[in-house]
């Protein structure tokens, strides 16, 4: 990992460190995590609450962002979850608002990124999958076991492919969180990575740095996108458990 | 590796002693902005779409309306041209009609009138051509008289009359 | 001289993992060449269509992360 004597760490920007010094990291201490979610939430209000303040009909330019995000996501759980998962819209939102602006405010320069944790991306996906599977046994009782039983296959077929059907069920909230932490943490990994071969190549250092700029705007899109997938994921296992027939 | 509390060592998402912490953290901030979302952010939005799509309902409603009431008065237009015209048709045909009859009556007056007057000539003419005759058997009579006369032949006017009479009948008028 | 060798492996599987990257952008390169081959077939039908690109993109991508992740491991955590 050294170079001409420097050292690149990738990983220490995803280190939680209390905020107001000490080494204690119990449950209730205010840590960086808690300063960039509480930044993301409040650049998800500002965005949904502020821009949409003047409620006019024509709308201002912050007022159509927040219009055509609502009507984005809006629109994706009715397409893809169904008209009766349009009750469940506020936390979906909630879920992409959140995961959104995390995923671009770890993009400033010496931000933490909250989503790049797995203990995060986890407790996201676990919620989804946990209040997903209870919903369709509350809705279906015993027929939303009918998911892993392919009636289309032919019969000695059916228990293996259950058996598929059950792993892959089970893996969704690993897939869910670890994609997105994952997505998150390489990104900013190699940017770090990148950024200290700035340091170690000495007179060739705007070439990392060029690289640096193309994977900041790779990164920007990712971090979109795997907003727009975390949420598109959790209409399509909530489809699944409002409508297990496959 | 110097400082262990500054230097990652591993991942440090793997380190579990900060598990707690995130979670909680991520909860409170889950919490929280669900609950302004769905308190606050998302009803009004949803209200300002749903104003936007009542207002453009409403706005084609009313093109809608402004369209018929259009049609609705062209149409009347239409109606009033055609009632004036069969209007103007039926005067023209009263008139018309009207004047058939007064020409009518005046053609049958003149018609009476002109064979009153044929007639009252015809009478004239005729009582004309009755005095005319009745002179002729007088100036008959009288020359028959007056010849008589000169041939000194007496006859009594009785017969005189009677003979002329008979030979004018006789001879007709010619 | 044990622990270098354990170190070794370690750094000579996270490259190996590695490999599984260019697996997944082999997938991903598929989905995204029979989108736009059926986008261009019929345009008309492929704006209805994005989402299940960019869950297949998803599903694709996230065998390469797994693959990175592993990675990751050998060099940080084990």
């Amino acid at each position: 990992m050294a170079e001409n004597g420097i050292v690149i760490k990738p990983m220490d920007q995803f280190i939680v460190k209390p905020l107001f010094g000490g080494d204690m990291v119990s449950w209730y201490t205010p840590t960086n995590v808690t300063l960039w979610m509480a930044l993301t939430v409040l650049a998800a209000t500002a965005m949904m609450v502020y821009g949409s303040r003047g409620r006019a009909v024509v709308p201002t330019r912050a007022q159509s962002v927040a219009e055509l995000t609502y009507s984005f996501i809006y629109k994706m759980v009715e397409d893809v979850a169904g008209r009766d998962a349009v009750r469940f819209f506020p936390y979906i939102m909630t879920v992409f608002l959140f995961v959104l602006f995390a995923n671009l405010l770890g993009l400033i320069p010496f931000a933490f990124t909250t989503t790049s944790h797995i203990a995060v991306t986890a407790v996201l996906a676990l919620t989804v999958f946990i209040s997903v599977t209870a919903l369709g046994f509350i809705l279906h009782g015993t027929k939303f076991l009918k998911l892993f039983w392919v009636d289309s296959a032919p019969l000695p077929l059916r228990p293996v492919l259950a058996l598929i059907e059950v792993i892959s069920y089970f893996v969704r909230p690993v897939s869910h969180s670890i994609r997105l932490a994952g997505a998150m943490m390489a990104g900013h990994a190699v940017a770090k990575v990148f950024a200290g071969f700035a340091a170690a190549l000495g007179a060739a250092f705007f070439l990392p740095i060029l690289a640096v700029t193309a994977l900041y705007a790779l990164e920007l899109l990712v971090a979109v996108i795997q907003a727009y997938v975390f949420t598109i994921l959790t209409c399509v296992y909530l489809k699944d458990a409002l409508h297990p027939a496959h | 590796m110097a400082d262990p509390a500054q230097d990652a060592v591993g991942m440090p998402q793997l380190d579990f002693t900060t598990f707690p912490n995130q979670i909680f953290w991520l909860i409170v901030a889950m919490i929280a902005l669900y609950l302004i979302l769905s308190r606050v952010a998302l009803p009004q939005i949803s209200a300002v779409l749903a104003d936007r799509r009542g207002a453009i309902t409403n706005d084609i409603a009313a093109a809608e309306e402004a369209k018929q009431k259009a049609a609705a008065a062209e149409e009347a237009y239409h109606k009033a041209l055609a009632n004036a015209r069969a209007e103007a048709g039926r005067i023209v045909d009263q008139a018309r009609a009207e004047i058939q009859q007064e020409l009518d009556v005046q053609m049958a007056k003149a018609e009476a009138e002109i064979a009153a007057r044929s007639a009252e000539s015809e009478k004239r003419i005729r009582e004309i051509r009755e005095s005319a005759m009745d002179m002729v058997a007088e100036v008959a009579k009288d020359t028959t008289r007056e010849v008589l006369g000169v041939f000194d032949v007496k006859a009594d006017a009785r017969t005189v009359n009677a003979a002329v009479t008979a030979r004018l009948k006789q001879g007709g008028t010619a | 001289m044990e622990g270098d060798l354990v170190q070794m492996g370690a750094y000579i599987g996270a490259g190996l993992a590695c490999l599984g990257m260019g697996g997944a952008g082999i997938g991903v390169g598929h989905v995204a060449g029979n989108y736009l081959a059926g986008a261009l077939r019929n345009p008309s039908a492929a704006p209805g269509q994005t989402a299940f690109l960019f869950i297949g993109i998803a599903f694709a991508e996230a065998l390469g992360i797994f693959s990175f992740l592993v990675a990751l491991l050998l060099m940080f955590a084990v």
